[in-house]
């Protein structure tokens, strides 16, 4: 017997629907030599994972490559489940009786913690909370951030953390341009911020962000770029890894910061200043269970044995007085309730993209993974690509060599009945589309991208009475 | 990009060999599991030597008995150990330019798992690829 003919398609389940997830379905529908059925399934009534809930809303050219994963939303085989749980409303073992393969594709749902005392006080947050809360993931469209203070710290110096300082020094007016929830929006014209400090570990050459992105910030409408010209200074070891790497774009990097320490202050009414060469060691209350201020070492770098160059503290310590923490130090994967989960790098256990029995450590047959729930969180969007190509890789080489699930019902009727039975309001790509546009209506009106809907219920009442029965 | 992201999906096995172990033995545990260089261990876990395909092929070139030899005597104890947070970049120049092949990563003293020059060449060319074609979408569909 041979899955991917006319008569048997091999029937895929991905579950999570973000970049992974389409890539995953996209290397797999567009085989010409298979028939593939592939239904994604996400617990959001919406797709697109971070590029909607994560990439920043003054950052339309990225959000862009949805354009693509519509397309891969339009094979005639590809359908969507959305609004639908894996361990709430479908488990493991009902798409393993549905379905050939399934693939994990869920991200890394939480952050990492900096492991410093005062981390919990008020007024300190993980910075993917603020980004999903301003992004109108509807999971945080209740939270809370106190915005009527003049201080912040965010923790950190990749995209995350530059996305949430660059928010915090937008004008409303340069916000209600974008696609900015309008909680957010709304919270944000009352902002009181005065002062953002980015801080970073290592030095100005090992930082995360990219050069568009550090660029971006010398360009604020409202506000002045501050950076202490000591700590973008080029120490010997990163000179030298510079050189030796012809790092062409890391010298360029090191060349905008140093620009940016020489400049003179214009008077804006924010200031945003980078850091280097500085950690957190704690969190600071304020006397009633605040925040009030931040302590922090300060580093020299080390290069270590395979020559990375790593931030070693000193014994010279400062304190910043700030009102506000966001902590943007990495994100981790959340096990998933059924799955094979390795607690050391939070990611399901897997080899390649196969997921791995724990207790023998040989491949669990037809269950398969990709994304940052299979590597960590690395890459930008496009780094997925080349990892979903080599999950699906294992996936037709397993199917080919017959070692797949053997589902009773390997019927896509089947697999929409079980859905409909246990969320009859689960959304189709039809209804997401639909969705979208009414975004996109309520946004033409006010000159911005789209206005979102922010409550699952919202969405659901916008599309009406859609009678599935 | 770093080390963890390689070892993220390697499973969480490591195959090790301890140094009074035979060369037959290590040949066994190569050709098993379908690697070319084991890490040799102390009961500690710590990692005090590696034997890789290379040095049994470099004896045996020598002397055809080497199968009752020891691993001890054939391992190369002068290590170059990774971390996890290692960047990939400073992690591949290293190997290039000291002609490391297979790299012991240690956590805390403890060996986590290993990355081979191959492992570090493919993660770089995916970082790359995805970061020509995000740049590509951002040309071609963006722009409004």
């Amino acid at each position: 017997m041979s899955l991917g003919t006319l008569e048997e398609p091999l029937r895929v389940a991905v579950v999570g629907a973000g970049p992974a997830g389409f890539y995953v379905a996209e290397h797999l529908l567009r085989r010409a030599d298979l028939v593939v059925d592939v239904d994604l399934f996400d617990r959001l009534p919406t797709p697109y994972g971070l590029v909607r809930a994560g990439v920043a809303p003054d950052h339309q050219k990225i959000k862009a490559v949805t354009a693509a994963f519509d397309k891969v939303a339009g094979h005639p085989r590809f359908r969507f489940f959305g609004g639908v749980e894996l361990g709430k409303d479908v488990s493991v073992s009902d798409l393993r009786s549905h379905y050939h393969q399934i693939v994990y594709t869920t991200g890394a749902q939480t952050d990492r913690r900096m492991d410093i005392p005062g981390e919990d006080l008020l007024g300190s947050h993980p910075a993917t909370e603020f980004v999903a809360w301003y992004n109108g993931h509807p999971d945080y469209r209740d939270c809370h951030f106190d915005l009527s203070q003049e201080r912040v710290a965010v923790v950190g110096v990749g995209n995350v953390a530059v996305d949430v300082a660059r928010i915090l020094c937008r004008t409303p007016e340069e916000l209600a341009r974008t696609d900015i929830a309008d909680h957010a929006l709304e919270a944000l014209r009352l902002s009181r911020v005065k002062e953002v400090y980015l801080l970073g570990r290592r030095g100005a050459a090992q930082a995360a962000f990219t050069n568009p992105e550090i660029k971006e910030l010398g360009e604020l409408e409202a506000a002045d770029i501050v950076v202490v010209p000591e700590e973008v200074e080029l120490d010997p070891l990163s000179r030298e890894a510079l050189d030796k790497g012809n790092d062409r774009a890391g010298v360029k990097k090191v060349g905008i910061l140093q620009s940016y320490a020489r400049r003179a202050p214009t008077g804006r009414p924010r200031r945003l200043t980078v850091r280097f060469l500085v950690s957190p060691v704690a969190v600071l209350d304020n006397g009633a269970g605040a925040v009030g201020g931040i302590r922090l070492v300060r580093n020299r770098l080390v290069a270590s044995a395979t020559g990375a160059i790593q931030a070693q503290p000193t014994d010279r310590f400062e304190e910043l007085p700030v009102g506000l923490v966001f902590r943007s130090v990495g994100y981790r994967g959340v096990p998933l309730p059924g799955v094979p989960f390795d607690d050391k790098w939070g990611v399901v256990l897997n080899e390649k993209g196969r997921v791995l029995d724990p207790e023998t450590k040989q491949p669990l047959a037809g269950e398969y993974t990709a994304g940052w729930i299979k590597r960590g969180p690395t890459g930008v969007i496009g780094t997925n690509k080349p990892d979903a190509a080599e999950t699906v890789a294992a996936m037709l080489e397993d199917a080919a060599a017959g070692s797949t699930l053997s589902p009773v019902e390997a019927d896509p009727e089947a697999a929409e009945h079980l859905v409909r039975q246990r969320r009859p309001d689960y959304i189709t790509y039809a209804d997401w589309l639909r969705l979208e546009d009414l975004e996109i209506v309520r946004g033409r009106s006010r000159g911005c991208p789209r206005v979102k809907f922010t409550r699952v219920h919202e969405m659901l009442a916008a599309l009406g009475n859609r009678n599935r029965s | 990009m770093n080390i963890a992201s390689i070892l993220a999906t390697k499973g969480d096995k490591v195959v090790t060999i301890r140094a009074e172990q035979s060369i037959r033995e290590a040949l066994g545990v190569l050709a098993r599991h379908n690697i070319g260089a084991l890490v040799v261990v102390d009961a500690g876990m710590r990692p005090i030597g590696i034997l890789s395909e290379r040095d049994i092929v470099r004896a045996a070139a020598q002397d055809e008995k080497v199968f009752p030899l020891l691993v001890s005597q054939l391992m190369t104890r002068d290590l170059v150990l990774g971390g996890p947070g290692d960047d990939l970049g400073a992690v591949g120049q290293t190997m290039v330019q000291r002609r490391i092949r297979h790299l012991p990563v240690v956590d805390g003293g403890k060996l986590v798992g290993m990355v081979s020059i191959g492992d570090v060449v493919k993660a770089q060319r995916d970082q790359y690829q995805g970061e020509v074609d995000t740049l590509q979408t951002i040309v071609m569909e963006g722009g409004h």
